[in-house]
């Protein structure tokens, strides 16, 4: 209401710019798919691409996958990030802890996740479990590197007024690390959770037994069913980009008090 | 971006050289203890695995014996077997990295100077980058097939995202007097983008190339276990079918010594180019 024309019309422009592209890339696709320019295996109508979607969701219970993939990402994004935060408080508050176990920590985190897969296939199957070891693993690593950073890093001068107070260990815990590592811990759970995800995605790919999206995908691949793949990819998609912005509010939300001591 | 600070490596890692050759020169003892200390835990854990595997605890399939998985290494290195995967691996890394930094640095600075380029391309871009790299990979093999463009262009991609995005930002975050200063001295164009903006742009720059690089590393080893028949990729899914959980370790070391020996790279590299920086640096 009160904002100004100029700014306005600045947001029209862009939403009008940033709608170009799309527009043009699918008119494209629709005029080359109908006109046979280009073969049809590759490029299906969108029309057919609507068509597997609806059928997907309503006869193959394509939501009830998406719940499986969910749960699966969402237990093993809490036992993750859980140990996370306890491991890395752990390495930020006892040296003998830190000098002992962080080295080892480092040198496990240079292995790719995804090659981990295998391993964790011969110890725990293809089932659930493996599934959850392997996302809970994802949402670990950042957790830890991000809350130890944070805590590694609170302010010397509070820590110091903690020794005049003579506080307890979990009072320097409760009213020191964890506040000042706050934000830290917030990045290395967001980030947890794009892990997570992506883990989810990649532990359907590769131990594909049981219902996901995931397998979904693999199977239109399979059959050579490219609408099929490309819901589930477009599926993919969305529940990151939900994901991700459930994890942005909670942050900014948690972190509201920030915004007032500054 | 709060997608960065991810690579944040833990305290000074003790890495064995740097650290040996600290001790010889005698003065830190401090470090050589650090870096006794911080052998403890591997040295632990390879005596549990060793008795595990000894007394019979688990099936030989489940956990080989440590002897057995370093005669396998050395088999593996003898025969020249691991270097030629590894090889396999590395110069699809490099080619495919290349290809997708390049291509993110162009995209990225296009993004970053002209608005108009940024407020087309920008939407399509991040929708497009929601999608993890590796949901791409089935799709992709639909149209290009399991042969060496598919694995090129899915690690382009992974170096891709992060270089534009990183790019784009550090080119908008170069503050606007410097550039000025350089419409002051008269620059040309040209002479604005190598001598202010890029320099400026740098240590973001430097960022995207890191994330750049550790998203291709994943990318490769995801394509790989999906699709290949060489590379380390391939070792690791071939061992896990043949239950030689010893090649598959050896696999994963490879993977994560690599993967560590391109982040060091990358450190002096970083440190190197941006060396006229050190004093402004945090």
């Amino acid at each position: 209401m009160s904002v100004p024309a100029s700014f306005r019309t600045r947001r029209l422009v862009r939403i009008r710019r940033g709608l170009t592209l799309p527009v043009v890339l699918l008119v494209l696709w629709e005029v080359s798919s109908r006109g046979g320019l280009v073969d049809a295996r590759f490029l299906p109508s969108l029309e057919e691409v609507y068509f597997t979607a609806k059928r997907e969701l309503i006869d193959n219970n394509l939501i009830g996958e998406l719940g499986f993939s969910l749960f699966r990402n969402v237990v093993g994004f809490f036992i993750g990030s859980g140990l996370g935060i306890l491991f890395a408080t752990l390495l930020a508050l006892s040296r003998t802890a830190d000098a002992l176990i962080t080295p080892t920590f480092n040198g496990l985190k240079q292995i790719s996740l995804l090659a981990w897969i295998p391993l964790i296939s011969i110890w725990f199957g293809f089932g659930e479990q493996a599934k959850i070891v392997f996302v809970a693993i994802a949402a670990f690593i950042p957790v830890v590197l991000n809350t130890y950073e944070g805590m590694r890093n609170a302010p010397r001068d509070l820590i110091e007024v903690g020794h005049a107070l003579q506080f307890t260990r979990v009072q320097r815990i409760a009213r020191i690390l964890v506040p000042s590592a706050l934000p830290s811990i917030a990045t290395g759970v967001h980030l947890g959770l794009i892990y997570s995800w992506l883990a989810t995605v990649g532990a359907e790919y590769f131990l594909a037994v049981g219902p996901g999206v995931g397998g979904l995908i693999i199977a239109g691949r399979e059959r050579f069913d490219m609408a099929l793949v490309m819901v589930g990819v477009l599926i993919l998609g969305v529940v990151g980009f939900i994901l991700n912005r459930l994890a942005a509010t909670v942050e900014s939300y948690l972190l509201r008090w920030r915004a007032t001591t500054h | 971006m709060s997608i960065i600070s991810q690579d944040v490596s833990l305290a000074p890692a003790p890495n064995e050289v740097p650290v040996a050759r600290r001790a010889r020169t005698s003065i830190n003892r401090r470090g050589f203890r650090r870096f006794a200390i911080a052998l403890v835990l591997p040295f632990g854990l390879l005596l549990a695995w060793w008795i595990a595997s000894n007394q019979g605890w688990l099936p030989e399939q489940i956990l080989p014996s440590p002897a057995y998985v370093y005669s396998t290494a050395l088999e593996m290195i003898a025969s020249g077997e691991i270097f030629y995967h590894a090889g396999v691996s590395l110069r699809r890394v490099v080619v495919g990295f290349l290809f997708g930094a390049l291509a993110g640095l162009k995209l990225g600075m296009a993004m970053g100077l002209s608005r108009r380029v940024d407020d087309y391309v920008r939407p399509l871009f991040l929708a497009f980058a929601q999608i993890p790299t590796l949901g791409w990979i089935p799709l992709l093999m639909l149209i290009f097939g399991i042969g060496e463009t598919l694995k090129i262009i899915v690690i382009a991609k992974g170096a891709l995202v992060p270089m534009t995005i990183n790019t784009a930002a550090g080119i908008r975050g170069v503050p606007e007097s410097f550039v000025e200063v350089g419409h002051a001295l008269r620059f040309s164009r040209l002479q604005t983008l190598r001598l202010i903006v890029l320099p400026g742009a740098a240590p973001s720059i430097f960022t995207g190339i890191r994330y750049g690089l550790t998203h291709s590393w994943t990318a490769l080893v995801g394509v790989e276990l999906l699709a290949s028949s060489e590379g380390l990729g391939y070792l690791l899914v071939w061992g896990r079918q043949m239950f030689w959980l010893d090649v598959v370790i050896v696999a994963m070391i490879a993977v994560g010594v690599i993967g560590f020996l391109m982040d060091k790279g990358l450190d002096v590299s970083e440190v190197y180019v941006q060396r006229w920086n050190d004093r402004e640096g945090e």
